[in-house]
């Protein structure tokens, strides 16, 4: 089993070559340098690994929610590959691809909660869990929100992750108690992970159909006239 | 050589194949028009979202058109700009990408390129050197064409394009978006020279144009007839149209004529668009005429954005061994008196 993985929804492009439980991978900070950067990286992977394209049997990317246009890099990117190779394609959650870099400090059903900054005043959180396989699941909805509009639930998380936390210092007030790592961006390494297990349950999709997670729905307002 | 094609500059998403001795073999189109009209104009946001759910589809469809599966296929051509950056940014990592997993080369090609072009894509293309009328909703521009990568720009819009002129005062009048074919429909309903508009920078020499001067005047006009706050009846409206686009045509036609006496080229190819407007081809033809000139048209469908176009140049220029690396390219801006005449590569033979 190989599998790729991109994600270029943040100030960072990373990519990923996972084999079976082996996982070689690449990440470089980056504001606006993504599309010059993730096909020569994943060249790289390749040369290092001495795989083809020809071998893989999936392609992962990050569907968002992220930059508008960093998400859509990393799924224009996965479509073309997994189209020409004749792959299914595996869209995994940017912020389940944070909570999973805090899943080796979480026990058994204990969360997490990811608040990625997403401009304009807002954030992109989700809650996850740790499940037995070691990687975690959703514990909520994703959403887009204003930071004080955040509301955490009964089970409360033991770490906070992402970059909405060096955002917005109300979110700290809120999550008094909590472990916060406020520099953590997703990455593919994660990505990959992440996809293994869905690649395993059958829900690669076509590449066609799989689409990006934006959460801001809103973008465009008829002028009343 | 057999190129795949991608264009998605604008609110178009295009896809075509395009082979070096069979000519076009499919090309497919899906518009955003309906996508856009609620909001009067392009919301770039939108467009880049909508690429996105149609290119596959679309690249599929045109596979499917042309009889051919992936290995088949010699090379890719995209629209690397300019154009709304989100969006090229959509049909630009498709592309690159899929190239790159095909083994097969890619090549950014400039959108304009591809319309100067177009008219190439016909059973009988016309003979180089032309002058070129590009006059749509983005452009507004009369280049010299020598060859392939031999643009010289002789004139191009200070201001609005053509066609936004057109949409632009057709909104005033209140029509629908994009009101530019409504506007002109209108018009030919209307009467000569009943306003008298500006021909926009006609007195003065030069080969560049400006329309946004000429749009102020319709709109103080329609305020001036509108004073007593009764609607404007039908007659008059037409009227009005008619004399903005008479305005528009006379402007156009003027510096046609003094664009093919400064390059003493003897063929005008008339893309985009406005190409369509039928008062402007009737003027245009008519010109022709009178002075020996060859006018030609692309096919409506080529005059407009399309891939057939991205598809002829992009072959073009992969035949003589240009190529881009890993790079997946996309500009907003991008002048196409920079682009070169692609050296062709010999292979060394000791």
């Amino acid at each position: 089993m190989k599998l790729l993985a991109i994600d270029t929804a943040t100030e960072q492009c990373s990519v990923a070559l996972l084999q079976d439980s082996e996982c070689i991978d690449r990440c470089i900070p980056t504001p606006r340098g993504h599309t010059d950067l993730v096909l020569p990286m994943i060249q790289e992977l390749l040369d290092e690994s001495g795989y083809s394209l020809k071998q893989l049997d999936a392609v992962a990317f990050g569907r968002g929610p992220g930059a508008f246009t960093g998400v859509r890099i990393a799924i224009g990117v996965a479509q073309g590959l997994a189209y020409a190779l004749g792959l299914k394609l595996l869209p995994v959650s940017n912020l389940a691809a944070v909570a999973q870099q805090a899943a080796g400090r979480l026990k058994l059903a204990e969360r997490v909660l990811v608040c990625m900054d997403a401009r304009m005043a807002e954030i992109y959180s989700g809650t996850f869990a740790l499940a037995v396989d070691g990687l975690v699941i959703p514990a909520s909805e994703e959403q887009v929100l204003a930071p004080e509009n955040l509301v955490l639930k009964e089970t409360l998380p033991r770490i906070g992750m992402g970059t909405g936390f060096r955002a917005y210092p109300v979110l700290r007030d809120l999550c008094e108690g909590m472990v916060i790592e406020e520099n953590a961006l997703p990455r593919a390494r994660e990505i990959a992970y992440l996809a293994l297990r869905d690649y395993k349950a059958g829900l690669g999709v076509a590449p066609e159909l799989a689409l990006p997670v934006y959460l801001r729905d809103q973008v465009a307002h008829v002028k009343a006239s | 050589m057999r190129v795949l094609a991608i264009e998605t500059s604008c609110d178009e998403t295009a896809v075509a194949i395009y082979d070096s001795e069979l000519g076009l073999m499919a090309h497919q189109l899906h518009s955003q028009v309906a996508l856009h009209a609620v909001f009067g104009g392009v919301v770039p946001e939108l467009a880049s979202r909508d690429h996105v759910r149609k290119l596959l589809p679309l690249i599929e469809a045109t596979l499917k058109q042309a009889g051919i599966d992936h290995a088949q296929l010699d090379g890719v051509a995209y629209t690397a700009g300019p154009g709304l950056i989100g969006a090229l940014l959509v049909g630009a990592a498709v592309a690159r990408s899929y190239a790159f997993a095909r083994g097969i080369p890619a090549l950014g090609v400039h959108h304009l390129e591809g319309h100067l072009l177009a008219p190439m894509l016909e059973a009988d293309p016309p003979r180089y050197p032309f002058v070129a009328l590009l006059v749509s909703g983005g452009h507004t521009l009369l280049a010299k064409v020598a060859g392939l990568g031999q643009y010289q720009i002789l004139g191009s819009t200070l201001d609005d394009a053509a066609g936004e002129a057109f949409d632009k005062t057709a909104k005033a009048m209140g029509l629908p978006y994009p009101g530019g074919p409504a506007l002109a429909s209108l018009a030919e309903r209307g009467r000569l020279g009943r306003y008298d508009f500006p021909r926009p920078m006609l007195d003065r020499p030069g080969l560049d144009f400006s329309f946004s001067g000429l749009k102020t005047a319709v709109v103080v006009t329609l305020r001036q007839l509108q004073q007593g706050g009764a609607p404007l009846d039908e007659q008059t409206r037409a009227d009005v149209a008619c004399s903005f686009q008479e305005a528009v045509v006379e402007t156009l036609t003027a510096k046609c004529m003094r664009a093919l006496k400064q390059t003493g080229a003897r063929t005008l190819v008339v893309a985009g668009g406005v190409g369509a407007n039928r008062a402007l081809r009737a003027r245009l033809l008519s010109m022709g005429e009178q002075r020996g000139i060859a006018v030609r048209y692309p096919r409506p469908e080529f005059c407009t954005d399309n891939a057939a176009m991205i598809a002829y140049a992009g072959c073009q220029r992969l035949l003589a061994g240009q190529q881009d690396d890993l790079q997946i390219r996309a500009v907003a801006r991008w002048p196409i008196d920079s682009l070169q005449i692609p050296q062709v590569t010999t292979v060394s033979s000791n």
